[in-house]
């Protein structure tokens, strides 16, 4: 096997219990979206046009309201904010590209692509086929999500609510962040934006998540200065 | 509502630019130093930022108490993450936790 093809195939490996979690969300938009009053090819469409998870829930939930386009774009964009984060931080990685793959990968970079394909580079460092293993978590989350929007237009969110799926989620990220904290301002970054998430979670358009995070990063930098 | 096909493009674009934005500039322009160390903190940051929330808060509420199943099962994985490094392990022992504490 190529290497490229190596990376490919570990980054939708490091995707699958992502996408274990992601698929009941999925069903749940694509069943909600209709519900809505969108056309079926307006609800699997946005899954490909936004390709977003919170955004299009949201979208969703404001076309419900018959909230005015001006309004939606401007929370799809809000929403979204938190991606120019994913773009700095895994820019150093990918700066050797052509645009072709830049764009390309950036149209895949989700919340849960992003997760696996950073705790891989941070680990391993850049290699000539790194940005393989992104695509690989990118384009799997993106067929799963397609194939989830899918099915619950046909068939309604049918996934029973007592399996706790989406679990998987959280769990998966739990698994992705501990074996990183090894040093005392890691530790400190991922509490401090922890605890800020939890102050900030009654703010709206996930604006407590970015908070948070810029709280964390900021601590994270600044003890690891003062460590010197 | 105005015309649904041109909200969804736009508001496509604007998430497709976002996510190129940084990806594109610090592909022309060398990254700060001081920037470069703090981009390391965007995993653990962002990731706890989604997990705290998924633990602590219930229907809506903090919830910091034992009935919390979710709490303790995050708890458990997060013990089994730092022992077995393993995702997969992680994910099972979280689940079978769940399952398990919601069936008392």
């Amino acid at each position: 096997m190529t290497e490229s093809r190596k990376a490919f195939w570990d980054g939708v490996k490091a995707e699958i219990p992502l996408l274990i979690g992601v698929f009941p969300f999925g069903m749940i938009y694509g069943a909600l979206a209709l519900n809505a009053g969108l056309s079926t090819l307006a609800s699997q469409m946005m899954s490909s046009i936004v390709f977003a998870g919170s955004a299009q829930f949201i979208t969703t939930q404001l076309v419900s309201e018959s909230a005015p386009g001006f309004v939606i774009i401007l929370t799809i964009a809000v929403v979204n904010l938190r991606h120019m984060l994913y773009s700095a931080s895994l820019a150093p990685y990918l700066k050797h590209l052509s645009t072709k793959w830049k764009v390309l990968l950036s149209y895949l970079l989700t919340d849960e692509a992003y997760a696996p394909s950073i705790i891989q580079y941070e680990k391993e460092g850049i290699k000539p086929f790194s940005h393989w293993f992104l695509l690989g978590a990118g384009l799997a989350l993106w067929i799963n999500w397609q194939i989830s929007t899918a099915l619950g237009i046909f068939l309604g969110a049918s996934i029973p609510d007592d399996l706790q799926l989406d679990f998987a989620l959280p769990l998966t990220f739990i698994a992705m962040v501990v074996p990183v904290l090894k040093k005392m301002p890691m530790v400190a970054a991922a509490l401090s934006a922890g605890i800020t998430a939890l102050l900030a979670f009654s703010l709206p358009f996930k604006l407590g998540l970015i908070l948070a995070a810029l709280v964390g990063i900021l601590v994270g930098t600044l003890l690891e200065k003062a460590n010197g | 509502m105005d015309n649904i096909w041109l909200v969804l493009l736009i508001g496509g674009m604007i998430t497709f630019s976002m996510r190129f934005s940084l990806i594109y500039l610090f592909g022309k322009f060398e990254i700060p130093e001081t920037l470069k160390k703090a981009l390391h903190y965007v995993p653990p940051a962002v990731l706890s930022a989604i997990i705290f929330p998924e633990l602590f808060i219930q229907d809506g509420a903090l919830n910091f108490q034992l009935t919390n199943i979710r709490l303790l099962a995050g708890i458990i994985a997060i013990i089994t993450a730092w022992i077995s490094r393993n995702t997969l392990i992680t994910i099972l022992v979280g689940m079978a936790a769940l399952f398990i504490l919601g069936s008392f």
